[in-house]
């Protein structure tokens, strides 16, 4: 209300109800029974799909190499267990759509047998640029939820010099825990994990951001990182959505990313804590991204947990294991409420983007009743990018989406507060990824039309050419003809 | 008396403005409009004929003149019947714009005979192959224009939906219906 | 196994609120001054009350059975109950029966539905209502009932009341007067000085509401708290409030200083219901002020100035409403200007530079 009082440097955001209480004080579950199959998809980062090393049939150990990273941006793909190859094709991916995507389905032979892992012992004897590379080979991507590769950012916050490594422990997103349980049990390996990256990257100083409803996490982390001047641990306060990158970079270190640029260009560099967790294993045992920790919650699950999962297990193992009620079920959400997307059904595996599964009963979701837009602004004031939802939304029910474009669509980050706080239960998120969809589609459109008018200028002029060659032909044709007679008639004038 | 002076003031004024927009007409006339070949410049060019002209130029010209509406071009879609409405300054209602439903041509290659036939009328050499061998649709430079299907005699080539990926999908658009005017209490679409 | 589902993106979950709950809370603080002036007004400002807001309601579910649709649903969203309640309590407490219909039908049907229903109208219906009355009936809009409350021997009884309401007040010159800023009004005109006008002013009668006015604008304080509690339910925001309240007290107080005797105080111009009225309820309507706080303080300054102006050199004694119709109608203005700045751009929409290091 009063914005005076806000510390400045955050906008906007709200603060929802958290639903963290009864996950957060579980230990990680680390008994999952390993599936019988595992679906993992070829892509589960941003960038390019990797690309299989093994055959079908084909006998693999755990943390052995599955698919290979395929050009810059991209990250390999490795066994989460020892068993049997028996299919590369395609199955539905975790996606709102659930349409195919490449997938490689292990049939694990419950030994879960290691291949041998090169450990090190002082990692910090390793070039800078050996920690990347091998952060990249681990298969390792950004586990708040962006899965961009992290040994790609580690190099350019190599390359830029960047002075600030921030770990984002803010966990932002209500019932997500997954983080705040790790930080709370693994915090010596964490601290290890950002030690890592500052050496990897060359950088001096990191700051770790943790939200004040985390107090457990916080007080564990100081602990852990009172032996290292480099690393400071702070509290922020609790409100969505913190953990945004830039929203976080903003409030930490006062610096605003400008629009179109990469954080590292002004020097900041963001990690989540998970990530720092699997550098540690990556580096000091050697060890692959193979599973990670999933927050199970929501109304209709009876055991919410916090539990460690191997990649490419389905949801509904993981559901039947949380004992999740599929009657009361009414929505499936893959990550946070705020900003997650649907699912489908539960036949779709878990994958490194996974940060949490929910399975919402009808009395948590946002009501559907679609009322008309009383203009009240609170979407406005709630934004932390600084949008006007509600013109936005205007603009693009009746298509006029340049008009969305101007106002900002691009600037979008789809947080999910102007849905969550819009008194008319207007969809105003589905609105804005409608658009931006729909926008890159008519681009391709308008590209399609462009080379549909080269390809047929080509065509023409080609017509053109064979015409213009096949009269030549045919004037040289009776040229030839009339020279030909001409000489016959010439002999035969001759012989006469 | 005044009513007379009124009416005669007042018609007056009306000759002598409709003189004014009369001599402004004739004199200030703008010789053939550039208008049409702008509007062709906008569309596929693909002469296709799916808007019921014969080809993109008298399109063009039937819009000019106001002869078709600025939705007349369906593979063109929404996005192009936005730029026309913006060039001709009309006012555009998309609301029951059907999005085109985009089609791509495939070739059955149990039944292609390698004729050449379909080839050789593709408006944009999207179809590949020599005599006597199968024939292949390049599907990014297709625009569905139909032809080839036309021209092929043993029905292989056929029009299929583009096949929804991952890579295309899209988010639906909400319904843009809020309850209170679908005319039913509170219904929840789930 | 659990069943497809269409893909819905965030929020899954929302805030706790709705149309329907914001319109209450609104009529939820507006009920302690609309009471106290019910008490103070009589059984006539009741029926006129009742009759309003019914007819709010009558005329909405017409014009929503007219566009095809079903009533029901838009009359339970309470906005039209809230327009005839806001449009009620502006109205002379013993104005005739049509006064209320005609307004309500003005309100709704000009002022809201001709537009396209809720959310979409230019001007808060309200006040275009209590404007359009004020200029077609100016006597019956400017007849001012003495405060005679509720069980007390002057009040008109139940009967009496329907007469009143339903064929007009008997013995005028009795049981009406004029308000304070009216009284003002005319008794500058006779060349008269403030001290003068003031002598038998009642700085605390006119903070309770115990003074003639509208129905239920009568109290400073009641309207006042009725603001504050909006503003910490976090309904309406507080630059709107702020920005009209102070620049009214500004602007009076810097003529007041100049000219004691011939302009009103800031404290007379701040202690009015009326003005609480506008500043925490009618120029703080959603739909018809901007959306960016910067927007809403300079919308909220607009309103004080004009209202100041209005008062002060206008035909009218009372220039709330005018004020406020004539700032809506800069409010689209206003938020095409003023936009929040998006993070990583400039004001212009600029990407921002990368800083030297």
């Amino acid at each position: 209300m009063l914005n005076f009082f806000k510390k400045p440097g955050f906008r906007g955001g709200v603060h929802a109800e958290e639903h963290k209480t009864v996950t957060a004080a579980l230990p990680i579950v680390s008994d999952f029974p390993l599936p019988k199959k595992l679906y993992i998809p070829l892509q589960q980062h941003v960038g390019k799909p990797a690309e299989p090393v093994i055959k079908v049939g084909e006998k693999v150990l755990k943390g052995q190499l599955l698919a290979y990273s395929q050009g810059l941006i991209s990250a390999p793909v490795h066994a989460p267990s020892s068993g049997v190859i028996l299919d590369v094709n395609d199955y539905p991916a975790p996606h709102p759509s659930a349409l195919p995507i490449r997938t490689i389905v292990l049939e694990t032979d419950g030994k879960d047998e290691w291949i041998a892992t090169q450990t090190v012992d002082d990692p910090f004897l390793l070039d800078p640029e050996e920690i990347s590379f091998r952060v990249g080979a681990a298969g390792i991507v950004g586990l708040g939820g962006a899965t961009f590769p992290t040994a790609v950012k580690l190099n350019m916050g190599r390359e830029n010099h960047v002075d600030t490594l921030i770990i984002n422990g803010s966990e932002c997103e209500p019932y997500l825990c997954c983080d705040d349980r790790l930080m709370q049990e693994h915090a010596e390996k964490i601290i290890d994990g950002v030690r890592l990256m500052l050496h990897g990257m060359r950088t001096e100083q990191a700051v770790v951001a943790i939200e004040d409803n985390k107090p457990l996490a916080f007080a564990a982390m100081q602990a852990a990182a009172e032996a290292h001047a480099s690393i400071k641990v702070i509290q922020i306060p609790t409100r969505y959505p913190m953990g945004w990158d830039r929203q976080l970079i903003r409030y930490v270190t006062g610096k605003e990313v400008p629009v179109g640029c990469r954080s590292s260009e002004i020097g900041v560099t963001i990690h989540n804590v998970g990530t720092a967790y699997a550098v540690h294993k990556a580096i000091r045992y050697g060890q692959p991204l193979l599973s990670r920790i999933v927050t199970v919650a929501g109304g209709a699950v009876k055991r919410p947990m916090n539990v460690e999962v191997p990649f490419g297990t389905l949801i509904s193992e993981l559901f039947s294991f949380c004992e999740v009620n599929a009657d009361e079920t009414a929505r499936i959400v893959m990550g946070g409420p705020m900003m997650g997307d649907s699912l489908p059904h539960t036949g779709l595996p878990t994958v490194k983007a996974t940060s949490g599964i929910l399975a919402l009963a009808q009395s948590e979701l946002k009501s559907s009743d679609e009322q008309p837009c009383i203009r009240c602004a609170s979407c406005v004031s709630v934004c932390p990018a600084g949008l006007r939802p509600l013109d936005m939304a205007n603009n693009i029910r009746i298509n006029q989406l340049d008009a969305a474009v101007d106002l900002g669509l691009k600037d979008c980050i789809s947080c999910g507060c102007c849905s969550y706080i819009c008194p008319s239960n207007i969809p105003l998120v589905q609105f804005f990824k409608y658009a931006s969809g729909e926008v890159v589609a008519r681009q391709q459109a308008q590209h399609k039309s462009e080379q549909t008018k080269r390809l047929m200028d080509a065509r023409n002029a080609r017509m053109e050419r064979i015409a213009q060659q096949q009269r030549e032909d045919e004037l040289a044709r009776i040229a030839a003809k009339a020279e030909r007679e001409r000489l016959k008639a010439e002999q035969q004038g001759a012989l006469v | 008396m005044y009513v007379l002076s009124a009416i005669v003031s007042l018609t007056l004024l009306g000759l002598f403005l409709g003189l004014l927009l009369g001599i402004a007409g004739k004199y200030l006339k703008v010789e053939s409009s550039p208008i049409v070949d702008e509007l062709e410049a906008l569309l596929p060019g693909s002469q296709c004929g799916q808007c019921g002209f014969p080809g993109c130029r008298p399109a063009a010209e039937a819009l000019a003149e106001g002869n078709a509406p600025a939705t007349m071009c369906p593979p063109g879609g929404s996005a192009l019947a936005e730029q026309i409405a913006a060039l001709l300054g009309l006012d555009l209602d998309l609301s029951d714009v059907k999005e085109p439903e985009l089609l791509v041509a495939r070739v059955s290659e149990a039944t292609c005979t390698g004729c050449t036939r379909c080839f050789k009328v593709c408006p944009t050499d999207a179809i590949v192959g020599a005599p006597k061998q199968i024939h292949a649709v390049v599907a990014d430079a297709c625009i569905a224009c139909k032809k080839c299907v036309e021209v092929c005699p043993t029905e292989c080539l056929q029009m299929h939906p583009v096949e929804v990926t991952l890579r295309n999908w899209r988010w639906a658009k909400p319904l843009n219906v809020p309850v209170q005017a679908l005319g039913t209490g509170s219904n929840a679409v789930c | 196994m659990i069943p497809h589902m269409k893909p819905s993106s965030g929020a899954h979950v929302g805030a706790n609120n709705s149309v329907s709950h914001i319109m209450w809370q609104v009529m939820l603080a507006l009920s302690p001054a609309t009471a106290f002036g019910l008490l103070c007004f009589g059984w006539p400002a009741f029926n006129l009350f009742i009759i309003t807001v019914v007819s709010a309601v009558v005329f909405e579910a017409f014009c929503v059975r007219l566009k095809g649709r079903v009533a029901k649903p838009v009359i339970m969203d309470g906005s039209a109950v809230l327009t005839g309640w806001l449009l009620a309590i502006t109205l002379p407490p013993w104005a005739p029966w049509w006064i209320g219909v005609v307004g309500s039908g003005l309100a709704i049907i000009l002022g809201k539905q001709v537009y396209g229903g809720l959310g979409q109208n230019l001007f808060n219906p309200a006040m275009l209502a209590r404007v359009a009355l004020l200029i077609s009936f100016p006597i019956e809009m400017t007849t001012w009932a003495n405060v005679s409350p509720l069980f007390f021997p002057h009040s008109p009884g139940l009967i009496e009341s329907w007469h009143i309401t339903f064929s007009g007040i008997d013995n005028i010159d009795a049981s009406t007067g004029a308000t304070t800023l009216g009284f003002i009004k005319t008794e500058f005109s006779q060349n008269r000085l403030l001290t003068d006008i003031l002598k038998d002013y009642s700085g605390f009668l006119s903070f309770i509401g115990a003074t003639r006015g509208s129905l239920g604008e009568t109290s400073t304080l009641l309207l006042g708290l009725g603001g504050v509690w909006l503003i910490r339910q976090n309904i309406i925001q507080w630059q709107i409030p702020v920005s009209l309240l102070a620049t009214v007290a500004l602007l009076a107080g810097i003529f007041h200083g100049m000219d004691s005797e011939h302009y009103i105080s800031p404290l007379l111009h701040l202690n009015s219901g009326a003005m609480m009225c506008v500043a925490f309820f009618i120029a703080t309507d959603y739909v018809t002020s901007p959306n960016t706080p910067t927007g809403q303080l300079v919308f909220g300054a607009g309103c004080g100035l004009l209202i100041f102006v209005i008062r002060t050199w206008g035909a009218y004694p009372e220039g709330a409403g005018f004020a406020v119709l004539l700032m809506n109608s800069a409010t689209p203005l206003i938020d095409h200007y003023i936009r929040p700045r998006i993070y990583g751009r400039d004001r212009k929409g600029k990407p921002l530079e990368i800083p030297k290091s």
